[in-house]
């Protein structure tokens, strides 16, 4: 009789103990830990009752092998092309010319917050320079005036850093150099 | 001390239930400019998919598409003629056109814009 209720009181906290993880693990600390995707039937923009869904990859089967991110798709979508973790197609036809530069450019020299290192090169091997130039940014450093404001609202730097690149919460990723520092070599001072 | 264990359970799948709410892919645009009004579901293009595969050039540049949601006339006659979708689209080097629900998979309803993240049409929301 006491080793049954022994038993049932172990079952009660292997069960409290359960709950406990369940209520953890959906805390935004554990979600960097273990990231998990929604199935495309429970996104809410795909038609459950569509029967070619079974058909289509579901996001965590093809994001869960790509490098951690805390943001966006929670990939870090640099460092997976950088890795070689993906190799995506530069081009479809043969006669396109593929286009990359590697130099950084400061901006935001004359700010209060940190200074913005854009580089180039992580730009240029997603990206084709007529993404940007001349419609977006002047190609002369320094004749650019970029404002928060516009970027927040989708313009500039915002068309993509928000909407598919990660998103503007990052401010730390592109204010990313302390201005009591010595300025980085080699990188063309901007705004 | 069996209802306070049902009650546990019961909580914590409420709570795991509640704290994942449906939410699209960071990406993921939605077109059904025309789609609905001509009998199809909307599509659901997903970046996350195409871009493991495709940098954004070659949709961005080569392709032509415009890199703002709803910018983008498409028409099926277009696609069917390579361009656009069409230009990777043409069971070659993607499933064909023909292939309709696997593009057209989109719940109806559904407005065109950017899904699961800002949608860079201004004022941001995220």
């Amino acid at each position: 009789m006491r080793s049954g209720r022994e038993t049932r009181r172990q079952r009660y906290y292997l069960w409290l103990l359960l709950a406990l993880a369940a209520l953890v693990t959906q805390t935004p600390i554990a979600a960097e830990v273990a990231r998990r995707w929604l199935p495309l039937a429970k996104d809410g923009i795909h038609d459950p009752k569509n029967p070619a869904l079974r058909l289509l990859q579901e996001p965590g089967e093809a994001l869960s092998r790509l490098p951690a991110d805390p943001v966006g798709n929670q990939v870090n979508w640099t460092a997976a092309l950088d890795e070689g973790r993906i190799n995506p197609r530069t081009n479809i036809r043969a006669q396109t010319r593929i286009r990359t530069l590697d130099s950084d450019i400061l901006l935001n020299l004359r700010g209060g917050t940190p200074i913005v290192r854009f580089p180039h090169r992580q730009h240029t091997v997603w990206l084709d320079c007529s993404n940007c130039h001349e419609h977006l940014f002047k190609s002369k450093a320094g004749a650019n005036k970029l404002s928060m404001q516009l970027i927040l609202q989708g313009e500039q730097c915002g068309v993509c850093h928000g909407a598919v690149s990660f998103p503007l919460t990052q401010c730390g990723r592109c204010h990313n150099t302390p201005r009591k520092q010595p300025l980085p070599a080699g990188a063309v001072p901007g705004s | 001390m069996r209802t306070c264990l049902l009650s546990m359970t019961m909580l914590s799948a409420a709570l795991a239930l509640a704290a994942a709410p449906a939410q699209a892919e960071y990406g993921d645009v939605v077109f059904n400019q025309r789609s609905e009004k001509e009998g199809m579901r909307p599509v659901v293009f997903s970046h996350w998919f195409h871009r493991i595969r495709f940098r954004c050039k070659v949709c961005h540049d080569e392709l032509g598409f415009k890199m703002r949601a709803g910018a983008n006339d498409l028409r099926m006659v277009d696609i069917a003629n390579g361009r656009f979708c069409g230009l990777c689209h043409n069971g070659d080097i993607a499933w064909g056109a023909e292939r309709c629900d696997l593009c057209h998979s989109g719940r109806s309803g559904l407005i065109s814009r950017i899904h699961g993240s800002n949608q860079t049409l201004g004022p941001g929301r995220w």
